[in-house]
């Protein structure tokens, strides 16, 4: 095989793992995990407010005072 | 630990504040030396007739300080401290990483020492001897040691998608930078390229375009990923889309640099598939910019009254001008007229000051008053000065370099009836002056905001922990 076939098999190669990667981000399975993943980021900021809400409290009191 | 920042993970945030404190620091630094030098097209006088300060020797010390020390500095900033956060573990590496600050420092320091000494491979963005280069390199390896390793020891099952983009700028800034600056040395400061001619030229420009691809777009991107959705309060508006995003933004971003080498000894086929990838590249660009903006889709209200969010997302709207701007000069015909003129100076502005500096800016308005301890930055209203500084200064220096630039590109191509030029090059040079002045002041404004930024940022810092307490929701 020469170059230049080599070279046309490696293309398509690449579009179909291109097209191999759209269909897997886009499949119904996933669209929950995603969602998930997507809020992850806010996760620790809730579980931090949780923790701190009494604590706001009593300062807010203090503040009107 | 007052109010913003409990958790029960110990995070390292010593190094992320070290870095974000030099960002801003280098900012300033950068952006006034740009402005020097901006003045000297005006007032030549002002090299002082000196070799150190001369316009050849300061230019690389801008192009070096925006890139690699202010802006990569903002990148192991927000990358130390997102991989953080998404893995809920502390960094790994421990003094490693405390290395790659004090390395990268030691960088940028021999590189402000070095350029105006008049050191120089002459490599546009790779202008470091080769000593700076190595260094460059074992800073680099570390910096990767530290964030894979965070990623390795991860708690979370999913790597968070700025990760994935903070990933792909590491490993191939390093393939990019150990591959460009293979060279022989000579002596203590002096190298020469193993590579010649044409090749030299590829090389070169494979790596110029991918820094600017990677480095000042990849890496940045990881930034917008989780500072946009943060700030906005809202998830990102399609992971999905972030996915196919990733893999198309860096399975072509790789093979856009020939567009630097249009109309040159290059052969014509590797031209024309820089050109063919540069203009699909239009596509990923545009699908990560709108997955950002869209984020904020129905707390569009936030814009409001948030100049943080104002900061993040003007500079997604900076990205989009800017790639659909590149790909356009990509195509030959275009690039015909734009090579070589202030058009090209006008384009990397537009993505290094409203896309790359912007995203920057927001993101540590955004992480000051984490690191330390605050609800809030000390002034919101300076950050909307800054604001309309920096987009005032954008603005006022990205037409004056699209009026300059397509000026001289028509000018310099302008033949009379018998075949001559019509114009010299120092008539075009003459045309030229008003737009630098234009552009001067747009300079001025951008430093002048961020030394506005600086003084907010210490003002933050000197306050009592947890003084300032956050902006309620209207």
């Amino acid at each position: 095989m020469d170059y230049g076939t080599l070279r046309g098999f490696f293309a398509l190669l690449i579009l179909a793992l291109f097209i191999i990667i759209v269909l897997w981000s886009y499949s119904k399975k996933r669209k929950s995990s995603f969602d998930d993943v997507a809020n992850s980021i806010f996760e620790e900021d809730k579980l931090n407010k949780k923790n701190n809400e009494s604590h706001l409290k009593t300062d807010s009191k203090q503040e009107r005072k | 630990m007052t109010i913003s920042n409990t958790s029960a993970v110990d995070y390292n945030f010593d190094v992320v504040r070290q870095f974000t404190v030099m960002t801003v620091i280098w900012g300033i630094v950068g952006t006034l030396v740009g402005v020097l030098i901006a003045a000297q097209l005006i007032w030549p006088a002002l090299n002082f007739d000196t070799p150190w300060l001369t316009y050849s020797r300061l230019r690389p010390l801008h192009t070096n300080a925006v890139i690699f020390a202010f802006g990569t500095s903002a990148l192991f900033a927000s990358s130390y401290y997102v991989v953080q956060r998404t893995c809920q573990i502390r960094l790994f590496g421990g003094k490693l990483a405390a290395f790659t600050f004090w390395g990268w420092q030691a960088v940028i320091l021999s590189a402000a020492i070095s350029l105006p000494l008049g050191y120089t491979t002459s490599k546009e963005y790779a202008e470091l001897e080769w000593p700076i280069d190595i260094l460059i390199a074992v800073v680099w390896i570390s910096y990767a040691i530290v964030f894979f390793g965070t990623l390795i020891k991860r708690k979370t099952s999913h790597i968070y998608v700025a990760n994935w983009f903070f990933g792909g700028f590491i490993i191939t800034v390093a393939v990019l930078h150990i591959g460009n600056s293979m060279a022989i040395p000579v002596s203590a400061m002096k190298s020469y390229s193993i590579y010649s001619g044409a090749i030299d030229a590829m090389m070169q420009w494979w790596y110029g375009h991918n820094a600017v691809g990677f480095l000042l777009t990849a890496g940045f991107l990881g930034m917008m990923y989780y500072f946009v959705p943060k700030q906005a309060e809202r998830p990102v508006y399609s992971y999905r889309l972030s996915i196919v995003h990733f893999w198309a933004l860096v399975s072509l971003y790789i093979w856009a640099g020939p567009h630097h080498l249009h109309y040159t000894a290059l052969p014509d086929w590797a031209q024309s598939v820089g050109m063919v990838m540069s203009i699909v590249l239009f596509l990923p660009s545009w699908g990560g910019m709108i997955n950002g903006i869209m984020t904020l889709s129905g707390a569009w209200h936030k814009l409001r009254t948030d100049p943080i969010l104002r900061f993040l997302i003007v500079s997604l709207s900076f990205y989009g001008m800017s790639t659909f701007e590149g790909p356009m000069m990509a195509i030959k015909s275009v690039n015909a007229l734009s090579h070589y003129t202030d058009w090209t100076v006008g384009h990397v502005h537009s993505g290094a000051l409203g896309w790359v500096a912007m995203v920057s800016i927001g993101a540590m308005y955004h992480l000051i008053p984490i690191l330390f301890n605050q609800g809030r930055m000390y002034s919101i209203r300076l950050i909307n000065v800054h604001f309309w500084l920096h987009t005032a200064g954008i603005i006022l220096y990205i037409v004056a370099m699209w009026i300059s630039g397509v000026m001289q590109g028509l000018m310099w191509r302008a033949v009379n009836t018998d075949g001559t030029l019509t114009y010299s090059f120092v008539e075009s040079l003459t045309a030229s002056y008003p737009f630098y002045f234009i552009r001067f002041v747009g300079g001025v404004l951008v430093v002048t905001g961020f030394i506005l930024m600086a003084y907010n940022m210490f003002k933050t810092i000197g306050a009592k922990d947890g003084s300032l307490k956050p902006v309620e929701e209207a």
